[in-house]
């Protein structure tokens, strides 16, 4: 099989994906008797026609970019992080427990303080699969999934039983206090003159998030971890050839990567609802696969699909909210993006690199 | 806990390990044969959904069950496109099909009937309804044995007699048969199987199949004799649950039914009491809820006996030319 050029490996390959799952799409939606077009045009003016539209998106945008980055962080070392969800539940653990038990002078230590124990906890979560994975072999998709829902539970338990305020029939944390409250995208762009929705819940989160970003380009590409990181990803038997700990990197990446689920929380807990509830991940450590998939575990990419994802989500609301299409069709295209640039990656990938490679006479082998 | 209690208990716990069970032998199909399955989930909520549909449609069960079966073939056989014709990462594949089968079958649920992404409550021919064993009314006066036969054995309905009798099944064709001896090669060391000349992606597809063929039935299960009707995510994590069984059952058939009836004890304890009193220590509900979990994860750690999976699990076999 030929090479591809790396331009065809990192856009032609995921844009081919994309329009697969977005022509399935397509007809699913006309098959529920919508008309895919204006279906489009709706999610387009909703999700990106207003400030609101956009607050909302570069919300959503925010979750997937911290989940995103979890997930490639880990495919760089060739672990699967499926545990996303429950790091950040945990994270969201971290958050609260920051916000309602230290008292802040300001937001933005706060914000130091939160992001930390958010992360801390976030990677205290991966710690017992990822020593497992390297020292007992056990299989670190099954135990992050197990370790899901044994987050799922703890966190049940401890809404309902331990922290739910007295006399509170909800399974929340109280609310923070106001001094833990994040400036949004409207108090961080009023005073530069621009107008922007107050009611958005899209906040400072969204500036970690992009620094994230660079933070793994370094981590990944111009540091001795990253280097090992990667090379322990390529051939593991190579890697330990060249003194490089199986057991060091397998926990580092994963702590690394549970860190980075668990700081989507100051988005959700710390940035909007302002107190833990119950179900405050809803899915985005799981979308954080589509979208580490589809960016090719590259953070510019993470970023962009974060986006593309972003978009789908506030843009499905709207879907939701004024067709007869339920917001179950964004975990359809999901579902579809995986496959496309997951798991079908060859049936996209084989073609093209037939068609690039120059056609030779073939040599018959004697 | 005195003794009815106890039958009550019990009786719940083999309804409620049915479809763990019969999940947990369709895993045990794929894993056995190489191909690492996680979208058992998606398979049985397709079923659920597509079965409940279809016996609300029709009105016979029968028929639902088999369109149950069909939905969970259909994505079985994408699975081993992408994990088999297509070398994909079976576990990547697993999750796409789980997020598909979440998505689909709300979507159209909500298509067909309206009903918020339910299916109308069913009734009459449209459920599998509970079979009574011969003398069981006759025999209930027996003391201590006769309630077992009457309430614990008798009075089922048929899949979760069809899913006990999966396992020595199973059993059989994995040890018995030529055809299981291929299969578990197959899962250990593709090439040797390959030098025998025996196709490593037939014996890789007829076991991903029979694994859609079980999810099929326990989604159909679910939804047409445990519950009457199809409702939003109503597999509720039982095909992780079946998951952590297979794993807990070191990829075993006995060992499954053993740690599928324990998973569904623990179920059963959890839907009937909200916190369990041991002499002053009180357990919450979540702790029976997370149990499954925790005690897989410890027998992943080598804690109490090593869970080897099949060798060439997950990996995708490339012919040697």
């Amino acid at each position: 099989m030929g090479k591809m050029p790396n331009w065809a490996d990192a856009v032609l390959v995921p844009v081919i994906s994309l329009l697969l799952a977005a022509i399935l799409s397509a007809l699913v939606i006309l098959a529920i008797g919508e008309d895919p077009l204006a279906a489009l045009q709706l999610m387009v003016k909703g999700a990106l026609g207003s400030s609101y539209g956009w607050g909302y998106t570069l919300y959503y945008t925010t979750n997937f970019i911290f989940t995103g980055l979890a997930v490639a962080v880990a495919f760089h070392a060739r672990l699967f992080n499926i545990g996303g969800e429950g790091q950040a539940m945990l994270g969201g653990l971290g958050v609260a427990l920051a916000c309602l038990y230290i008292p802040w002078p300001h937001w933005a230590l706060a914000l130091v303080g939160a992001t930390a124990t958010a992360a801390l906890l976030g990677a205290a979560w991966t710690l017992l699969p990822a020593y497992l994975q390297a020292r007992r072999g056990s299989h670190i998709v099954i135990t992050t999934i197990m370790f899901n829902f044994i987050a799922s539970a703890l966190l049940n338990y401890l809404l309902v039983n331990v922290m739910r305020p007295k006399g509170s029939m909800d399974p929340a944390t109280a609310k923070f206090a106001e001094a833990t409250h994040l400036p949004t995208l409207h108090d961080m762009l009023a005073p530069l003159g621009i107008a922007f929705s107050k009611s958005a819940p899209a906040n400072i989160s969204l500036v970690i998030a992009v620094l994230a970003c660079g933070a793994v380009w370094v981590l990944i590409w111009r540091t001795r971890l990253g280097y090992e990181i990667r090379a322990f990803g390529h051939s593991e038997p190579a890697a330990h050839y060249a003194g490089i700990n199986a057991t060091r990197i397998t926990v580092a990446t994963m702590l690394i990567s549970g860190g980075l689920a668990g700081m989507m929380a100051i988005n959700t807990t710390m940035g909007e609802a302002e107190r833990l509830v119950l179900n405050s991940v809803e899915g985005a450590g799981f979308i954080g696969i589509a979208v580490a998939l589809m960016g090719r575990s590259h953070p510019a990419g993470v970023l962009l699909a974060a986006l593309l994802f972003g978009f789908l989500y506030q843009g499905g609301a709207e879907l939701a909210l004024w067709t007869n299409i339920p917001r179950e069709l964004i975990v359809v295209i999901q579902a579809l993006v995986i496959l496309f640039t997951g798991a079908l990656d060859n049936m996209v990938r084989m073609p093209l690199e037939r068609l690039f490679t120059p056609r030779k006479p073939s040599i018959k082998k004697g | 806990m005195d003794y009815a209690t106890l039958l009550q208990v019990l009786d719940s716990t083999v309804r409620l390990a049915t479809p763990l069970l019969l999940a947990c032998l369709a895993g045990l199909f794929s894993e056995r044969a190489g191909i690492f399955d996680i979208g058992l989930e998606g398979k049985m909520l397709m079923a659920a959904m597509l079965s409940a549909a279809v016996a609300y449609v029709s009105g016979s069960v029968w028929l639902g069950l088999l369109a149950g079966i069909g939905a969970s073939l259909l994505l079985a056989a994408l699975h081993g496109l992408a994990s088999i014709t297509f070398r994909g990462n079976q576990l990547i594949s697993g999750v796409a099909i789980n997020f598909l089968a979440a998505g689909l079958s709300v979507l159209i649920a909500q298509d067909w009937f309206s009903q918020g992404g339910r299916t109308p409550s069913l009734t009459g021919g449209a459920r599998f309804e509970p079979i009574t064993l011969p003398f069981a009314d006759a025999l209930a006066g027996v003391p201590v044995v006769g309630p077992i036969y009457q309430q614990l054995i008798s009075g089922h309905t048929l899949p979760v007699y069809l899913a006990f009798l999966c396992v020595p099944l199973t059993w059989w064709v994995l040890y018995r048969t030529r055809f299981g001896l291929r299969l578990r090669a197959v899962g250990e060391n593709p090439a040797a199987v390959d030098t025998a000349g025996i196709s490593v992606v037939g014996l890789r597809y007829a076991a991903v199949m029979i694994c859609g063929l079980l999810c099929g039935i326990a989604g159909a299960y679910l939804a047409t004799a445990l519950q009457a009707g199809f409702i939003k995510d109503m597999t509720a994590g039982r095909g992780y649950i079946a998951l952590a069984a297979l794993i807990f059952a070191k990829w075993r058939p006995w060992y499954a039914l053993g740690a599928c009836l324990l998973f569904g004890f623990l179920q059963a304890i959890a839907l009937r009491f909200q916190s369990i009193d041991l002499g002053g220590i009180t357990i919450p509900v979540q702790v029976m809820d997370a149990l499954p979990y925790i005690l897989t994860v410890v027998i992943l750690a080598g804690f109490v006996g090593r869970a080897i999976p099949p060798r060439a699990g997950g990996e995708p076999y490339v012919k040697e030319r």
